[in-house]
């Protein structure tokens, strides 16, 4: 450290840092010439808590681990278990987990556009992606009863079907009923009606996003040509996601290692060029636009196909009310679910998805218990933060502003 | 690459060096002696038939409570259950570690030829546990060791910078530990007599809700 330079705090509470992030930064004027971010501010040992408890009490703590693309990080986790026991769940239900996967894409890049529009002002297209955000969170209401924390990926298929109707508004003394009709327009029908019409409208929301951003010169100038990786750089320092693609290497875990249904449906994968924020920022639109049309795919396929939606295997699966109340093997079944769980062979597995971070992973370890021996999760925004010093140094303070955005980072995942 | 080919290449490249091949679950596995480690990642990140250059994910295990079980299930129907009562352990710090106590997995990524492999390796009986480190060869491995460091106490030779990462400023002792109990030894109040923040024991005991229960039957 020479004799003209700075130290500044930056966090841990600062509405830019996206959560919970103290940087320690050396300055030289206004520019920074090190950094060294401090993590662990919201570290709540998620993966030693998982190891006191049955397996599926811990898919609640999974949607806790990015909280804003809550099932895709159950998927993973409802993975490495399926493999562990050597079970798949039914096509309709690998159906509906790739429908909540591209709608929970489309959640976190809406929040991500939002935010890091508003870091570097761009203060109205917060409240646009917020207002479309609404309408896929009513989506994940409908399907599992929660808002955000879903719980709805089960080992060997999905909690329960699609639901046939749509929540409503209600009248009351300060909602009219003209204005409570206008608000439930979309919602007399199932709630892939409703999916089918936010994927008509969708498109052309994301319209409204670029024709506010893309041209736009301030929004250049805060992004053009900040924060560039390298591919070389990229793959060295351990990138997924959005984050690789924007250096031009057309990597997605959906196309190259297909899980689920990925490798029946029909997308593109955008990749950047400059490695820029600029870059990065119209991958992930153009993702938002891809994830789009991979949904409209799943509704068609899931109207024209009814089914089960979990295996029939009640050492997995609940039994039926109806059947308890008569059928004893069903009784003990749900007894020793509930009060015991079921024992994951002996083995350990490392499984991978392609969140809309990055790449998601879980590496499981099996001793032949009901609980997991050694729970360990790759969360992607990791290693994307440990490059934030190289990437920002050179760069103005202000920058660092448009880099821990372009990052993507959520301090749930990464602090565990 | 299919994993059976991927073995078969893998024992050609590597042949002179101790490692137990496996694949189970889809995916490949070798087990590999720790004084080899960087040598044989070395020859796996350049060799042109493989180049795994992206470290995925390092995780590092304690496997001090490896197959144990709060409750019988074998034996049970002439004994009756044990109960779920845990025993506490309390860590001897100049004990001399179990040769398999403490192992680390290496996820590993090839982008060009699309396939994944794991390493897995263990640290012998040195306490602390001690290893080398891959940041030289892969970047990413820098917080993932830290992690490790901070988590699971192993030490990585060579680190450039090996600080805790997760846990609080002044924390004592290796959380992931299975020595280490669930509920931590601290507690942190606001006393009201002092008028500040103070750490003290903690004040509640473990109780296990569900018991570890083992299985064989399938």
């Amino acid at each position: 450290m020479t004799s003209n330079t700075l130290k500044l705090n930056f966090g841990p509470q600062h509405p830019a840092a996206h959560g919970v992030m103290r940087l320690i930064m050396e300055m030289d004027g206004e520019v920074v010439v090190g950094l060294d971010p401090h993590i662990g501010l919201l570290h709540r040992g998620t993966e030693k808590l998982a190891e006191i408890k049955p397996f599926n009490h811990s898919i609640g703590y999974m949607d806790r681990m990015d909280y804003v693309s809550m099932m895709c990080c159950e998927h993973p986790y409802i993975l490495a278990i399926e493999k562990l026991l050597d079970v798949t769940p039914p096509i309709r239900a690998q159906y509906i987990r790739v429908m909540f996967d591209e709608i929970t894409r489309i959640l976190n890049h809406l929040l991500w556009l939002g935010c890091h529009g508003l870091d570097i002002g761009a203060m109205a297209l917060f409240l646009y992606c917020f207002r479309e955000r609404e309408d896929l969170l009513d989506c994940y209401e409908a399907v599992s009863g929660a808002r955000m924390h879903a719980t709805y990926y089960r080992p060997g298929g999905v909690y329960r079907d699609l639901p046939d109707s749509m929540p409503k508004y209600k009248a009351n003394k300060y909602i009219s009923e003209k204005k409570v009709k206008k608000l439930n327009y979309n919602r007399d029908g199932s709630l892939l009606d409703f999916i089918k019409d936010f994927t008509d409208r969708f498109p052309s929301h994301v319209d409204e996003y670029e024709t506010l951003l893309t041209d736009n010169r301030i929004w250049k100038q805060r992004t053009v040509d900040i924060g560039i990786v390298t591919p070389e750089r990229a793959i060295e320092l351990g990138f997924t996601g959005a984050m690789l693609r924007g250096s031009g290497i057309a990597w997605d875990l959906r196309r190259k290692q297909p899980y689920e249904v990925y490798n029946e449906l029909d997308f593109k994968i955008p990749v950047g060029v400059n490695g820029d924020c600029y870059d990065r920022y119209l991958v992930r639109v153009e993702e938002m636009r891809q994830s789009n049309l991979i949904i409209q795919q799943c509704i068609q396929w899931l109207e024209d196909n009814p089914g089960p939606v979990m295996i029939d295997n009640n050492k997995l699966a609940t039994p039926k009310r109806s059947s308890m109340k008569h059928d004893m093997e069903s009784l003990i079944y749900h007894f020793k679910l509930f009060t015991e769980g079921y024992s994951v062979p002996e083995g350990n597995v490392y499984t991978a998805i392609e969140h809309p971070k990055g790449e998601f992973g879980v590496f499981l370890m099996s001793d032949g218990a009901n609980k997991p021996y050694r729970l360990k999760i790759r969360a992607p925004s990791f290693p994307h933060l440990a490059a934030i010093s190289e990437m920002s140094k050179g760069h103005m303070l202000a920058d660092v502003v448009s880099i821990i955005g372009t990052l993507d980072v959520v301090f749930g995942e990464i602090d565990r | 690459m299919d994993n059976q080919t991927l073995i078969s290449c893998l024992k050609v490249k590597l042949i002179g060096f101790d490692i137990q091949y496996s694949e189970s679950n889809d995916s490949v596995t070798i087990e590999v002696n720790k004084t080899n480690l960087i040598e044989i990642c070395k020859i796996l990140k350049a060799e042109s038939s493989f180049l795994f250059n992206m470290l995925i994910d390092v995780c590092a295990i304690d496997y001090l409570a490896y197959g144990d079980a709060d409750w019988k299930t074998l034996d049970a129907t002439n004994t009756g259950f044990s109960r779920a009562v845990k025993k506490t352990i309390i860590p001897d710090p100049d004990e001399h570690y179990d040769e398999k106590r403490f192992g680390i997995f290496y996820q590993l990524l090839s982008i060009e030829n699309n396939i994944r492999l794991s390493i897995s390796t263990f640290t012998g009986s040195d306490n602390p546990p001690t290893i080398d480190s891959v940041n030289g060869l892969w970047n990413s491995a820098n917080w993932f060791e830290r992690e490790a460091f901070d988590l699971m106490g192993i030490h990585f030779k060579g680190h450039p910078d090996l600080r805790r990462i997760l846990t609080d400023y002044g924390f004592i002792g290796h959380p992931f530990r299975k020595d280490f109990p669930t509920n931590g030894n601290l507690e942190v109040i606001y006393d009201d007599d002092q008028e500040k923040v103070i750490y003290k024991p903690v004040s509640i005991t473990t109780r296990p809700g569900v018991p570890r229960i083992i299985r064989k039957d399938k």
